[in-house]
């Protein structure tokens, strides 16, 4: 299992930086957003997985059965993908606001402050 | 008392910000509620920074919880110092902003934008945990993205989106480092890292992960090679925003650099430090290059504060490498001293740069003149930050440089110690090249003559810095011995660990 989700993410990283180095700002935010989710997924597997055994506390006892999942890497996730989610929304925003002002899609034809 | 000393930086900043949010369409009372929010937030620097002083370390577990598993926050004298130089840096700012923002940027939440700016970077400085610093760095970010851009020109459109997209490539760098060290040790809290990164196996690991830290604090701190967005996006906004940007936003990069440099990653210093020191050089080289080829107020500011950041870091890198204690001390102690240093000084040279477009127009160099005859008063303002940036006695540059060179000297890194002192050179003729464009040569002749006036309340804030400057010179002593004090913390962690998980077990 954690090969697998090894190679997805490692796809997703290739595709997001693949994505962010092409010459348009629309798919330089989906780069942004599949790195993000390449982070997060990181985050999920290096974090352990341990499948079926939920960190709940059973009647009676004082203390989980060991092993188990560990809920940490996914509150750690939930955090990110909030805030991944804002600022993503922010950044659209930005570059939806850039694209009406300049009336183009590529980095290049932006620049008027950087000669 | 502790307690609520460590909260207050954080709590001053929300509530002035959430307040200024609620009073959405009283710009008069935003205004007033900006001054007296960042004069307490410099008055709970202060406390907190004379109760470390006198108290050591203090730490305190929000929610209750016990480390590592609580929120922790943490003060050591080099946080209470980083905080307090917020608190400067807010007022000034704010002081600045009453004068010299235009009415539309005040309507659209220019005030609670600082305040949420400020509130993020005193998280950062005193968060004791991984994965809280990564928070406090976004809601940091957020502030600054929108205050890049309130106003919507078209160079603030393009710097923005250069700014956004590196920061926000540095934030899953840094996302990703911190889930690697997850998975290793278990564990986020700065303190019981320290501790538990000791007794590991897998150093190479560990080191790798150290490099995605430096890459990820790099592109904040604007190190070499990751300093791009700074040049791009720094000259675009208006002249308080870059002020505040140029004051607080890279510090809080160099802080965090500090900060795991000197906490988690000291296994392999021949490898992480020796990298640190090159890119340190290669930093002060390229920014200072960079600056003698620009034609633009902000822009040669933005180059040389580039290659100020490598100076910072100059003696972080020397205080892993040096051989003994006390030349480790003076390294480390240097670089505390330079980022005070640099805080008053680039913020005031900003805002000086500001001053000088009100009154002339432009910020090009070519188009601007005559200020020296006009405006003494304002030359003298230049001249001291200026002075003071390049290492001139008795400015506060010259004893932050001179710190650096003798710890470098001391650990017999001669080219290091040749590269600041060429840099400081530099910096000097770039200062000079201001100089002669703005002040000594006449008002070129086609140029629009005095676009605006100064008033008092704009030069209050370059004239408090000025004076900060002086003052940081020719009290050297008193303040080399705090900043000294802070990198002997910083040294010997036992002291932070303790502060923050008790005595061990």
């Amino acid at each position: 299992m954690s090969t697998l989700l090894a190679i997805v993410i490692g796809c997703l990283y290739a595709a997001g930086i693949y994505m962010m180095l092409r010459r348009s700002l629309f798919k330089l935010i989906l780069g942004l957003v599949l790195l993000s989710h390449g982070a997060n997924l990181l985050i999920f597997t290096v974090g352990g997985l341990t499948p079926g055994r939920p960190p709940v506390v059973s009647p009676g006892a004082t203390e989980p059965i060991t092993p188990y999942a560990d809920p940490m890497p996914q509150a750690l996730i939930l955090t990110a993908i909030v805030i991944g989610f804002a600022v993503l929304a922010f950044s659209l925003a930005l570059f939806h606001r850039a694209y009406q002002t300049f009336g183009s899609d590529d980095p290049d034809d932006l620049n008027v402050s950087d000669r | 008392m502790k307690d609520v000393l460590l909260v207050l930086p954080l709590l001053i900043p929300l509530t002035t910000a959430a307040v200024s949010l609620v009073a959405w369409r009283r710009t008069a009372l935003q205004r007033v509620l900006a001054v007296f929010g960042t004069v307490a937030l410099l008055g709970a620097g202060l406390a907190l920074l004379a109760f470390v002083r006198r108290d050591g370390i203090i730490a305190t577990q929000e929610g209750g919880w016990p480390a590592p598993y609580g929120i922790t926050l943490v003060a050591d004298l080099f946080s209470a110092i980083m905080v307090t130089l917020a608190g400067v840096v807010g007022l000034v700012v704010v002081l600045f902003s009453l004068a010299s923002m235009d009415r539309g940027r005040e309507a659209f939440g220019y005030y609670p934008l600082v305040h949420a700016l400020l509130l993020g970077v005193c998280g950062a400085f005193l968060t004791g945990d991984l994965f809280n610093l990564y928070v406090w760095f976004e809601v940091m970010l957020m502030a600054s993205f929108v205050l890049l851009v309130l106003g919507g020109e078209r160079p603030q459109l393009h710097g923005g989106i250069k700014y956004v997209t590196l920061n926000l490539v540095s934030s899953a760098v840094f996302l990703a480092a911190v889930g690697i060290l997850y998975g290793l040790t278990g564990t986020l809290n700065m303190a019981d890292l320290a501790r538990k990164l000791d007794g590991i196996e897998h150093t190479g690991t560990v080191t790798a992960v150290g490099m995605l830290f430096l890459v990820a604090f790099g592109i904040k701190a604007a190190v070499f090679p990751l300093f791009f967005w700074l040049p791009a996006s720094y000259h675009t906004p208006p002249g308080a925003v870059s002020a505040l940007f140029a004051g607080l936003l890279t510090k809080v990069g160099v802080y965090s650099l500090i900060r795991v440099f000197t906490l988690l990653f000291i296994g392999e210093v021949g490898f992480t430090h020796v990298l640190i020191l090159v890119l340190s050089g290669l930093t002060m080289l390229t920014g200072v290059l960079g600056a003698i080829a620009q034609a633009e107020f902000r822009r040669v500011l933005s180059f040389l504060h580039i290659g100020q950041i490598g100076y910072m870091t100059m003696g972080l890198a020397l205080a892993g490498l040096a051989d003994s204690p006390p030349l480790a001390i003076l390294a480390l102690a240097g670089s505390i001293f330079y980022i005070a240093h640099h805080i008053a000084s680039m913020t005031n040279l900003f805002l000086v740069s500001s001053v000088v477009r009100r009154l002339c127009g432009t910020f090009v160099l070519a188009r601007q003149g005559g200020l020296y005859q006009s405006q003494p008063l304002l030359a003298v303002l230049f001249l001291i930050p200026a002075l003071s940036l390049s290492g001139m006695p008795p400015l506060s540059g010259f004893f932050a440089k001179l710190s650096l060179v003798r710890a470098g000297l001391g650990a017999e890194r001669y080219a290091i110690v040749a590269v600041a002192l060429a840099v400081g050179l530099l910096t000097l003729f770039s200062m000079t090249t201001i100089w002669a464009e703005s002040f000594w040569k006449p008002l070129p002749s086609d140029a629009t003559a005095s676009a605006g006036e100064t008033s008092p309340l704009l030069l209050l804030p370059v004239v408090a810095l000025a004076a900060l400057t002086v003052a940081i010179g020719l009290g050297a002593e008193p303040v080399f011995a705090l900043a000294t004090a802070a990198a002997e913390q910083l040294l010997h962690r036992e002291e932070y660990i303790r502060a923050v998980l008790g005595a061990p077990a």
